[in-house]
Formats: C-alpha cells, structure tokens, sequence
C-alpha cells in the first residue's frame, strides 16, 4: 500500500496522470467502459467483497448507482480498495472518478485537497467498542484506558478532542489498517477500539463473540459519510451529487424497484419529472431521460439501500435513526426533481 | 639583446583543463556542463509542472502545515508532546522514534550476529548447527511477518494489567508493556554524576598506564583493584555527602491501567526484537565469511604463541577481519533503520507512521511529507555511512601502521 501511494505521488509529482483539472470525466467514464470507484478495504455494510468477489454495501451501491445512470448497468464499476491514508491521493492523481468510502466532510477536506464532498450517504458519528466483561456502561468511565485506532482519519482527532474535553487520560495506538487495529483491541491490547458507530457494528460482527463486545452509548462528533469527486469539472460533479439526490427523492415519491414501471405510467406531475416522462431533465445532466428508473432498477431508492446493506435486512440491523427522510423524523432531505 | 632563459609556460591551463574534463579534455567538459544544464531542466519541470497541477486542482501546497495544531496523541514521545503542539513537533516525535528502535536494534543486532558467527564457526557440533538453523530460518522468512509474529506472540504471551507479572512490586509485565518505577532526579544527582565521570575517567588514565608498562617495560601491572575502588568509591562517598542521586516513582494500578512509573510499551519491544533478530542472521554471514577470509596461518601463529582461542580470535583474527567485514556491515545498518518503517503494521508511532501517516491524511499534502520524509530517510543513512566509513578509514590505518 506504501508504494502505491509512493507511485501516485510521484506521477503527480511529474504530472503524468492529471486529467482532472480540465478533462470531461463522463467522457472519460464512457470511453473507459466502466466507472473507476475507490471505495474501502472491507467494512461490512458500506463496502466489502464476499468469497466470489461480488461488492456490497450502502457506498458500492452510490458507485452502482453511477454506473446504473451511464451504462445503464450497475455492474460496469470497478471497485478500487483503499486505506484511509491513500484515499485522497488516488483521487487527486485520477486513478478513481469517485471516492465512496466512509469519508467524513470537513471543511479542511473539503478545501484543501483539491475535491468537493457531493452529499451525505449516511450521518454517523463516532463511538467505542468494549469488552463486556471491563463492566464499563460509559464512555467517560473510560479514564486511563488504551484506545486502538485506524490511523489517517478524523477518529483520531476526536478521540484526542473527547479525552482532554472531559479531563480524562489515555493511551492511543494508531494502525494502519481497521483490520490490524481490532486485531489488537481483540489480543487484548485495548480496551476500547474507537471508528465511526456505523463501523464498530461492522468490525463487531467480525469478532470471534461479538456478543462480548458492547458499543457504549456516547456518540462524541458528527461524521456526516459522503462521496467526493475533483475539483475542475461541474458537469461530473452535478452528476454525482444529483444520482445519491435522486435516490433519496425516490424513496420520497414512494418509487421501488418493485412498482418504478407502473409509477412510471403514474400521471401525477412529480412523478412525470422525475422519471422522465416530462421534460429532460436527465438531458441536463448529461445523461438520458430514464436515468431515475435506471438507479431505482439498479440498487432501489435510498430507504431499499440503507434496508439491504446496514438497516434490518442486513446482519448490522443499524436503525434508521438520523438517516430516516425529513419528513419521518430524519435528517435525510434532497433538493427537488424539477 | 640579453637572452632570459625562456619561462615555461604556465601550466594554468592544461591543470584547469584536466580538473575539469578529465582525459576527454575541453570536450568532456563541455558534455558534463551539457549533463547537468539537462539535469536543472528537468527537476525544474518536475517542481513547476507539480506545483502548476496542485495550482490549478486548487490543492493547497507549500510548508505552511508544519506551523499548524496536530490534535491528536502519541503513545510513546522522547520529548514533550501533546495534541496541541505543532506537526513540526510530531515530525520530530516520530524522527525520535524511528532513531530509537533504529539505534537499539543495530545493537542488538550486532551483538546477536557476532555470537551466532562465532557459533557457527566454533568446532562444537551442537553450537554450529544451532547457529546455522538459526541464519537459514531467519533470513528465509519475510520481515513483516516475524514483525506481526513477535507483536502477536508477545501480546498473546502477556496477561491483562490486572493480572500483572510483578517483580518486588515495583516492575509489572502485562499486555500494556514493561511498567518499570520512575527515576526522579533529586539535588544529589549533579555531584553524583561528576564523581562518576571523574571515576571514569581516571580508570580509563589508569588502564592505559599499565598498557605502557606492559608495551614500554614487558611489566604486567594489575590495576584493577583501584580501578574497582575509584568506580565504586567515588560514587558512593557523593551519595553520602550529597545526598541520594535519584528516587523511585512506583507504578500503582489505578482503573485500566498502571498510574505513574515509566513504560516500554510492547510494539517497541516486538519491533525491536523482530528488527535484530532479522538482521543479525544477516550480520552472522557477514562476520563468518569476515573470519573465514582471515588466512588459516593466522591464527595457527597465534595458537603457537601460546594464546587461546579468545585471545587469538579477539586480538588477532577480528582486527584483520573487519577490514572485510565493515563495508557490507554498513549495508546491514542501512537497511535496518529503513526497515523500521515497517512499523505501522504494529502500530509504532515511527516517523512514517505519524508524520507519513497521519500527518499526511490529516493534512493531505503527500509531496512534502513523503519529500520530507525520504530526505529524512537519505540523510540518516548517508550520516551512518559517513560513520562507519570514518571508523574503516580508522580502522585501516591502525592495521596499516
């Protein structure tokens, strides 16, 4: 991993593969064949592969989703595993066209690396994993323990920002990798392995009893998890915020992936604009007209995502919670089709 | 008209010529002012063209994040560090670190590969099997993953802090590390330190003394009485005047974990142990084919002047062989300390993993850091090749003479 990120630092060192400030990256997508996605090296219900090398999860679904609206086929990605310290590389050198990997939108990161975040797929925040038997019910009984954590992410800032907050001493020990890091907390190493909550249920369900391991109930920031794309070409960018809007707005107007053809031939207004039967939009985004009925057949609305790869559906079983819509209680909210 | 005898003409010129193009003459060095024109150009086009792509992408470049807050911890700091200080500071934390498993490791690693050359040359059956198992083992297997084993291994080893291994009650062993008592300095410390240097140093007059006699006057002077006396004496007369050097701050298990104390932490010791283990086979091979290029005739005229094996390995051989020995020794030290960088995968805070690895993902500036990062790599190895070649340049000349 080391002399990869070593390898893009150097080409954009020397400027071979910089596309990105001018080129047309739909363009560029079509004549490759298949979208170019980064995403994780593994974290059940956002990004990881099963035995056949199949990719699932809520951010391989954005990336379906994109190549559901260009090829009008979901399966034309291919997903590139990255860790959190090489993820931005990878996208400012141009060997992805989009970042869908648990990344948290910060202001820093959306200023200073050279790419914007195009939305939020899931609004998490940070927590800890303890053994049940430590007999700790709160975070802040947490005084004097050893936190592992996965090195290069905002986690560790917080951890740093949460402990000096509440007065409180610790040790941190950062790895390169999730993996490696809850390899120690489960030697015995940590008491409290620390990520995003979304993610302790995810490693969780990979330990050897996860029912020893309890997610305490502090969450401590504000990781909204979203997708980036460069700087430099509005027309990819537009595409990319509109197709995770769009699967929000579908799941809105009450489109499926069971009844989108007979909404399809639905007179109501709103549902005419947004599956294309009136107007073109699509058109003004570069893409065709169906391009709503291309994501919902894809990967489905939003709330048939969320419900497949980390609600109940899925083995996290994560409640909706903040990622319910607006109008049910959420903070999940898309601009209209129109 | 008088006739001076002709000047010879002035040998400014030719010198110059030769100093500067070698035998190719003017010509040669035309090519190399050519060579290296060639040279500017191209790093010139690397820097412009870069920083002219971060420009126009809007990615922020420059050093100015060297000044800014870091935010988060380490768990092993020589200096002073918390999350509020600069990266500057956690660059120079992570230098330390990295110079210490380096350091500690090339001793070790020496030490171990010594023992096993001479193991391995030595006429008992057992021993020189035993060694060479070890080198064929160890240098077969890749570093990363005796790294991953040593760290596995010792945590796997080692109880919880509240399970402690406790040694007088003052030394804990658990999966936490080696939690030893603080040493605090008290108002004794300076005269203690003094009288031990003066101690020192006047046994180092005193060995030297007795090996004048033996070399000037064929006497055999035993010192070491006084040297004994001096070592001990000093040092204690100071603690009986001035009062103890040092006190000990007991760890005390408090929560999760042990409250004041000093602490090795178990990456830096799995790190380190993997790093020497590694080396030394390496080291072991060096220093055997060191020994076995020594001529045979050597030591068989030590043996007849009536010395044992020691004296004529370590008074003889050794001398002779390092000359052989120390070029690719250097090489071994070099790789070592590059090695260390491995250290991410057990979460080690070294220079790459908090300067190359966090730093670099918090602030998103890969060109400086990872230029930084290998001009630091560059400088500690060309500073421990210039060491070493100091020391073979020494080393040379006392064979010499």
């Amino acid at each position: 991993m080391k002399r990869v990120s070593l390898v893009i630092t150097l080409a954009v060192a020397a400027g071979i593969s910089v596309p990105a400030a001018t080129a047309q990256t739909l363009k560029t997508v079509k004549d490759r064949g298949q979208l170019s996605c980064g995403v994780s090296q593994g974290l059940p219900g956002f990004s990881s592969p099963d035995d056949k090398g199949n990719w699932t999860g809520l951010d391989v679904d954005v990336c379906r989703a994109i190549a559901a609206v260009v090829f009008n086929d979901p399966t034309k990605v291919k997903f590139v595993p990255l860790s959190a310290k090489d993820r931005f590389t990878a996208l400012q050198s141009g060997e992805i066209d989009v970042l869908s990997r648990n990344t948290t939108w910060t202001l820093s990161r959306d200023t200073t690396l050279g790419a914007n975040f195009t939305g939020v797929t899931y609004y998490d925040g940070q927590g800890f994993l303890v053994k049940k038997s430590l007999k700790v019910n709160s975070a802040l009984e947490l005084n004097s323990a050893s936190v592992c954590v996965q090195t290069g992410t905002t986690t560790e800032q917080n951890l740093a920002d949460y402990f000096k907050g509440n007065n409180m001493k610790y040790e941190v020990i950062a790895f390169g990798t999730a993996d490696e890091a809850v390899k120690a907390y489960e030697s015995g190493r940590c008491d409290v392995f620390t990520t995003d909550v979304s993610g302790l249920y995810a490693e969780r369900l990979k330990l050897a009893n996860p029912a020893d391991h309890a997610v305490l109930p502090e969450v401590i920031s504000k990781e909204p998890l979203g997708p980036m794309v460069r700087h430099g070409d509005d027309q990819w960018f537009d595409l990319v915020k509109w197709v995770l809007f769009a699967m929000v707005d579908a799941e809105e107007l009450g489109i499926t992936q069971k009844n989108v053809d007979e909404m399809a031939k639905s007179d109501k207004p709103e549902l005419k604009r947004a599956l294309g039967s009136d107007g073109n939009l699509g058109e003004q985004l570069g893409l065709t007209k169906d391009w709503v009925i291309r994501i919902v057949k894809g990967v489905g609305n939003y709330g048939e995502a969320f419900e497949r790869n980390v609600g109940g559906g899925s083995k996290l079983g994560i409640a909706r919670g903040l990622n319910q819509l607006w109008n049910k209680g959420g903070i999940q909210y898309a601009p209209p089709i129109r | 008209m008088t006739s001076h005898p002709r000047k010879p003409p002035s040998q400014f010129l030719p010198k110059l010529q030769r100093a500067l193009g070698g035998q190719a003459g003017w010509g040669g060095f035309v090519l190399q002012l050519a060579f290296v024109a060639v040279l500017v150009w191209v790093s010139f086009e690397i820097v412009s063209n870069a920083s002219e792509n971060l420009r126009a992408q809007r990615i922020t470049s420059g050093f100015g994040f060297l000044a800014n807050t870091a935010g988060f911890d380490v768990n092993q700091s020589l200096i002073p560090y918390a999350g509020s200080d600069t990266y500057t500071r956690v660059f120079f934390v992570g230098l330390l670190n990295t110079l210490l498993v380096s350091l500690i490791g090339i001793f070790f690693a020496t030490l171990i590969g010594f023992v096993v050359a001479l193991g391995r040359l030595s006429p008992n059956w057992l021993l020189a099997r035993l060694s060479g198992a070890y080198v064929e083992v160890v240098r077969n297997l890749p570093l990363l993953f005796q790294i991953l084993f040593w760290y596995l291994a010792v945590l796997a080893a080692l109880p919880n802090p509240r399970q402690s291994v406790s040694v007088f009650g003052s030394f804990f062993l658990n999966n936490r590390g080696l939690i030893i008592p603080k040493p605090i300095a008290e108002a004794g410390l300076e005269p203690f330190a003094l009288a031990l240097a003066m101690a020192v140093i006047a046994s180092i007059a005193l060995w030297r003394y007795s090996l004048r006699q033996l070399y000037r006057h064929g006497k055999l002077t035993s010192v070491w009485p006084y040297v004994l006396g001096l070592l001990a004496g000093l040092p204690l007369a100071s603690v009986l005047i001035f009062g103890v050097p040092v006190t000990f701050e007991i760890p005390v298990l408090k929560g999760f974990n042990f409250a004041g104390g000093a602490r090795i932490i178990p990456e830096f010791v799995a790190l380190t142990l993997a790093l020497s283990i590694y080396t030394a086979a390496f080291i072991a091979e060096i220093v055997r084919a060191g020994i076995l290029a020594v001529h045979k005739g050597q030591m068989e005229a030590g043996s007849s002047l009536g010395l044992g094996r020691g004296a004529v390995l370590r008074l003889i051989v050794i001398p002779q062989a390092l000359r052989v020995i120390l070029p690719p020794l250097t090489n071994q030290y070099l790789n070592l300390t590059k090695n260390s960088s491995l250290a991410v995968a057990i979460g080690y805070p070294d220079l790459v993993s908090v300067f190359a690895g966090t730093t670099l993902s918090q602030t998103g500036q890969a060109i400086e850091i990872i230029g930084i990062t290998m001009g630091v790599y560059l400088l500690l190895s060309l500073v421990t090749s210039a060491v070493m070649s100091f020391y073979g340049w020494r080393l040379g000349r006392s064979l010499a003479a």
